[in-house]
C-alpha cells in the first residue's frame, strides 16, 4: 500500500520539481527575481481569500472534467472530448434554467440542473462510445471530431437563437442559481467559487468508491487493464466502453454547472475555454485516481490563477509553459519511477 | 547425491556464485549458485517459484543480484546490462515470447539490428540468412509469415532462431517444451545436440524430468531460492531429481485411472453436446470444420493435436469467445451456441483458458480479485463487492490449492507462473459447472502441481462431470482421457477410446499421415 502511494505521488511531485526549475529560469530570463516571482504567486493564489476563491473555483471545473478523462482511461479509453462534453453538461443545464419558472426550491431545481448537465455531457460522450463498441471507431478521433462539431451546434444555437444582442451569451438565467461560497463565508467576497466545489469532491468519492468498490467498476479496469481477459470473465466489453464513454461525458457536462450557475448564470460561448483538454493533464497527473485527480486540479488552478497574479512582472503565459513542463515531466517519469520503485525494492 | 565438483582447468561458460536477489518480501535467489562447462546442456531444475527464472534473467542482464558474483567464460560479468550480454554471445528464450504481432518473422529477426543497403532496409538478405538458419537448424519457419498468424509452437521456434539468428554462443531456454508437440519437441532436441556439437552452451529451464533426462548433461536442482543440488545426469535417476526438487518422495509417472465410479450410475445423457460446428479462424476460411462430438458425465475426452490445428479456436467457440459459423453447442440439454460467456457460466461451463495471461488473470489484479473473475456476479450484493466474501474465498482457495505466496493481496503478475495457474484452476473448478473447458491446464505447472491438478480433474469427473481436455502434452491426454481424439486440419481425424490409444498409435493422426473413414 505505502509503495503504491509513493508512485502515485512521487512523479507528481518530481514533476513539480522540474517545472519549480524551468520556472527559475523563464524568470530570470525575463530579469526577475524567481523568489519574488514566486512569492507574488503565491500571495496571488492561497494567500488572501479572493485569490484563494479563484482557485477552488477553478479547481471545480478541473477535478470534473479530470474525473472524466480518469474514469475514461480507466477502462482504457481515451477521452479528449471533455471540452465539448462539459460544454454540452452547462448548454443542457442553462436550457432547463431558463425554462424552469422562478421561485421553484432548489431540491426541485438543483436535480434538474444536474440531470440535464450530466444527461448534455453524456449523450456527445456515449457517441463515440457507441461507434466503438459497435464499429471499432476509435474514440480519440471521433471524439476530437466531435469537439468540433458539438462545440460549432452550440455556437449556432446560442448565437441564432438564445442570445442577447450584443453578446455571447444567453438571458440571465433567474431560477436556482446556485449559492457561492462568499454567500457562507465573508472572507471569499467576489471570487467565483461556489457550491459545485462540494458537488466535485462529493462526485470524487463517489467516482472512487464505484470505480474500486462496486463490480461495474471492477469489469471497467478489468476491460482497460486486459481487454481479452475481461471478455473471458463474462464483460461485455463493448458495453463497458459505450456506458464508460457516457459517464465520463456525463461528469465532464456537470462540471458545466460551475461557470453556468454557479458563476455567471447565462451560457455563454466557449466557456470551457480549454479546462476539457486540461482535464486530460489532471487525470494523468492525478494518475487517473479521483484522490489524485482533486489534488491535481487544484496544482493546475493554483498555476493557472497564479499566472494572472504575476502578469504585471512577467507575462502569464510562463505559466502555460510550467503547466506544460508538468505534463511532460509526468509522462515522462511515470514509467521511470516504477522502474525505479522495481529496482530499489 | 553427488556434488560436481568445478574442474579448475578449463573457465567455465557460466559461473553464478551465492546469489542473493529479492523483490520487495519476496526472496526470489537466495544464496543461488550454477556453474555450467562450455559445450555442455545444462538443466537448471525446480519447481515453481524456486527462483530459475530470476537466477537466468540476472544471467541476461534483466535483473542486477542484490549480492555474489557473476561470472561468463571466466570474466567477471556482475551486474552486466542485457545488451553486454547480448553482446556476450548469452541468448534468452523467453517462456512469454517477446515478438512484435504485426511484423513478419524476418521483420522479428531483424529487429533492433536491421542491415541496411543504399539507406534501406535489406529485408531480402534478411529473409535468406534466416531461411538458411532455418534449413540448418531444423526449425522449420516461413520467414514471410506475420508473427501474429503464427500458433504458439510456431512463435516459439521464432523466438528461439531469433536468439540464434543475433549471434547467441551460450543459449538459455526457458520452459521450451511447453508450448511443443511430441515431434517439435524431438527436432528441438535434434536443434540443441546439434549447438552441443558446435560447442555451444545451453541452459535448460524445466521441471520436466523426462526431458532433463534425456537431452542434459549436468543438472542444478533448486528450492525456495537456493541451489539444493548440483548432479550429473547420467549418475542420477528422476526420482532423485524429484526428491530433491520438492523436497519430499513424489509420484512421478502419469498413469491413466479408470473412473472408480460405475458408468451405470450416471445418467447417460451427454453433457456437451457439438453438432457440425464450424468456427473462423483469423485468416483461413474455417479453422474448426465441421466438428462433432459428446462428453458423457464422468467422462473426460483428449484432444491431442499439434497446436494450430484448430483446438484454440474450437475452445473460444465452446467459451464463447469467438464467434460460431455453424452447428450448435449444448450444455446439459441447454443450447448455448449464441449465449454469451456469462450466461454459459450460468448454464455450467467453466473454462481453464489456455493462455493465462491474456484470458485466465488480469495481472494487475490481485489474487483475491483474479479469484472471483468471472464469477463477479456472486461476490456482489446490491451494486457493491463484496470484499469480505471476496478475501474469505481467496483465502479458502489459497489454502486448497496451495497459492504461493499466501497473500490474497498479493497482486497476479508477482506470482511464478505455476501458481499463477493454480489460480486459475481453483476459480474454475471451485464453481458450480457441469462441463469443464480444460486447456493446457499444467503448461509451465512443476511436478507436484500437476500430480494435484491430475488428482482435481479426476475427481470431477468421478463426481459426473462432463471434461474436455486439450493438451500440447500427449502424456497428459493419454494419462487423462477416457477417449481420445485427434484433431488435425480442423477435424476430428479420428475418436479413440483410451484402450486402443497410445503414443504410437496416435502419432500419424496427429501429423495428417493417416485419416480414420
Amino acid at each position: 500500500m505505502k509503495r503504491t502511494v509513493e508512485e502515485a505521488v512521487l512523479p507528481a511531485l518530481v514533476a513539480l520539481l522540474v517545472a519549480a526549475v524551468v520556472g527559475d529560469v523563464l524568470i530570470l530570463s525575463f530579469g526577475q527575481n524567481p523568489g519574488s516571482v514566486y512569492r507574488l504567486l503565491i500571495d496571488g493564489t492561497w494567500g488572501n481569500a479572493y485569490g484563494f476563491g479563484q482557485v477552488l473555483y477553478k479547481t471545480t471545473t478541473l477535478t470534473f472534467t479530470g474525473l472524466a478523462v480518469a474514469v475514461g482511461l480507466r477502462a482504457g479509453l481515451f477521452n479528449i472530448g471533455a471540452e465539448s462534453q462539459l460544454a454540452a453538461g452547462g448548454f443542457l443545464a442553462a436550457l432547463v434554467g431558463l425554462v424552469l419558472p422562478m421561485g421553484l426550491p432548489a431540491l426541485v431545481t438543483l436535480p434538474a440542473f444536474l440531470v440535464a448537465a450530466a444527461a448534455g455531457g453524456a449523450f456527445v460522450g456515449g457517441i463515440p462510445g457507441v461507434l466503438k463498441a459497435r464499429f471499432g471507431a476509435h474514440e480519440v478521433i471521433t471524439t476530437i471530431m466531435l469537439n468540433f462539431i458539438v462545440l460549432a451546434l452550440l455556437n449556432y444555437l446560442t448565437a441564432a437563437h438564445l442570445k442577447v444582442e450584443g453578446t455571447l451569451h444567453t438571458t440571465e438565467i433567474h431560477a436556482g442559481a446556485l449559492p457561492r461560497l462568499s454567500s457562507m463565508i465573508d472572507a471569499f467576497h467576489g471570487s467565483a467559487a461556489n457550491v459545485v466545489l462540494l458537488l466535485a469532491f462529493v462526485t470524487a468519492a463517489a467516482v472512487a468508491w464505484f470505480l474500486f468498490r462496486t463490480r461495474r467498476g471492477f469489469e471497467l479496469r478489468a476491460t482497460g487493464l486486459q481487454p481479452a481477459a475481461a471478455e473471458y470473465g463474462g464483460v461485455n466489453v463493448g458495453g463497458v466502453w459505450w456506458r464508460t464513454m457516457a459517464l465520463s461525458g456525463a461528469l465532464a457536462g456537470i462540471g458545466g454547472l460551475n461557470y453556468v450557475l454557479g458563476y455567471k448564470h447565462y451560457y455563454e460561448e466557449s466557456f470551457a475555454s480549454g479546462a476539457g483538454f486540461l482535464g486530460i493533464a489532471v487525470a494523468i497527473v492525478g494518475r487517473n485516481h479521483p484522490v489524485g485527480v482533486v489534488l491535481a486540479a487544484f496544482v493546475f488552478a493554483t498555476m493557472s490563477q497564479g499566472g494572472l497574479a504575476v502578469n504585471a512582472v512577467v507575462p502569464k503565459q510562463i505559466v502555460d509553459v510550467l503547466q506544460a513542463v508538468v505534463i511532460i515531466a509526468v509522462a515522462a517519469s511515470v514509467p521511470e519511477v516504477r522502474r525505479l520503485a522495481r529496482r530499489t525494492a | 547425491m553427488s556434488i560436481v565438483e568445478s574442474s579448475a582447468s578449463a573457465p567455465l561458460a557460466i559461473r553464478l556464485a551465492d546469489i542473493y536477489k529479492s523483490f520487495g518480501p519476496v526472496n526470489a535467489n537466495r544464496g543461488a549458485s550454477i556453474q555450467v562447462a562450455c559445450g555442455e546442456i545444462h538443466a537448471l531444475v525446480g519447481e515453481n517459484g524456486a527462483g530459475k527464472s530470476t537466477l537466468m534473467r540476472i544471467l541476461g542482464g534483466m535483473y542486477a543480484p542484490d549480492s555474489g558474483t557473476m561470472e561468463v567464460n571466466g570474466r567477471d560479468v556482475t551486474g552486466w546490462t542485457t545488451a553486454q550480454a547480448i553482446d556476450a554471445g548469452v541468448g534468452m528464450v523467453h517462456q512469454h515470447f517477446m515478438l512484435v504481432p504485426t511484423l513478419t518473422v524476418a521483420e522479428n529477426m531483424m529487429l533492433g539490428r536491421e542491415p541496411t543497403s543504399g539507406g534501406q532496409i535489406d529485408s531480402g538478405r534478411v529473409v535468406g540468412e534466416v531461411t538458411e538458419l532455418s534449413r540448418r537448424t531444423g526449425l522449420a519457419v516461413h520467414p514471410e509469415r506475420k508473427v501474429a498468424d503464427l500458433s504458439v509452437g510456431e512463435a516459439q521456434r521464432v523466438e528461439i532462431l531469433k536468439t540464434l539468428y543475433r549471434g547467441a554462443k551460450i543459449l538459455i531456454l526457458d520452459e521450451p517444451t511447453a508450448v511443443l508437440s511430441p515431434p517439435e519437441i524431438d527436432e528441438l532436441w535434434r536443434v540443441l545436440r546439434g549447438m552441443r556439437e558446435r560447442g555451444e552452451t545451453i541452459v535448460l529451464i524445466t521441471h520436466k524430468l523426462d526431458e532433463v533426462m534425456e537431452i542434459s548433461d549436468t543438472i542444478t536442482v533448486m528450492r525456495q531460492g537456493q541451489t539444493i543440488a548440483q548432479l550429473t545426469t547420467r549418475e542420477t535417476t528422476p526420482a532423485a531429481i524429484a526428491k530433491a526438487m520438492v523436497g519430499r518422495d513424489v509420484q512421478l509417472a502419469m498413469h491413466y485411472a479408470e473412473t472408480a465410479r460405475p458408468r451405470a450410475d450416471l445418467p447417460s445423457a451427454p453433457l456437451l453436446d457439438v453438432r457440425d460446428l464450424v468456427v473462423d479462424g483469423p485468416r483461413r476460411a474455417s479453422a474448426v470444420n465441421g466438428v462433432s462430438f459428446a462428453i458423457a458425465p464422468g467422462e473426460i475426452l483428449g484432444i491431442a493435436g499439434v497446436e494450430g490445428n484448430g483446438q484454440t479456436e474450437l475452445l473460444d467457440a465452446l467459451a464463447g469467445l469467438r464467434p460460431v459459423r455453424a452447428g450448435t453447442i449444448t450444455v446439459a440439454r441447454r443450447d448455448i451456441t449464441r449465449l454469451p460467456v456469462k450466461s454459459r457460466g450460468d448454464a455450467g461451463l467453466s473454462h481453464i483458458p489456455e493462455d493465462r495471461h491474456a484470458r485466465g488473470l488480469i495481472l494487475d489484479y490481485t489474487i483475491a480479485e483474479n479469484l472471483i473473475l468471472g464469477q463477479q456476479h456472486r461476490f456482489t450484493t446490491g451494486v457493491r463487492l463484496d470484499n469480505d466474501a471476496i478475501t474469505d474465498n481467496a483465502r479458502r482457495q489459497i489454502e486448497a490449492f496451495d497459492i504461493r505466496p499466501a497473500v490474497p493481496s498479493v497482486p497476479a503478475r508477482a506470482l511464478s507462473g505455476g501458481n499463477q495457474q493454480k489460480i486459475v484452476i481453483a476459480r474454475e473448478m471451485s464453481r458450480a459447472f457441469q462441463v469443464l473447458l480444460a486447456a493446457q491446464p499444467t503448461r509451465g505447472v512443476d511436478v507436484g502441481a500437476i500430480e494435484f491438478i491430475h488428482a482435481r480433474l479426476r475427481e470431477a469427473r468421478d463426481a459426473g462431470k462432463a471434461i474436455l481436455l486439450v493438451s500440447a502434452d500427449l502424456a497428459e491426454v493419454l494419462a487423462l482421457s477416457d477417449r481420445i481424439a485427434v484433431m488435425y486440419g480442423g477435424k476430428f481425424v479420428v475418436v479413440l477410446d483410451r484402450r486402443d490409444a497410445s503414443e504410437g498409435v496416435l502419432g500419424p493422426y496427429m501429423t495428417g499421415a493417416e485419416h480414420a473413414a
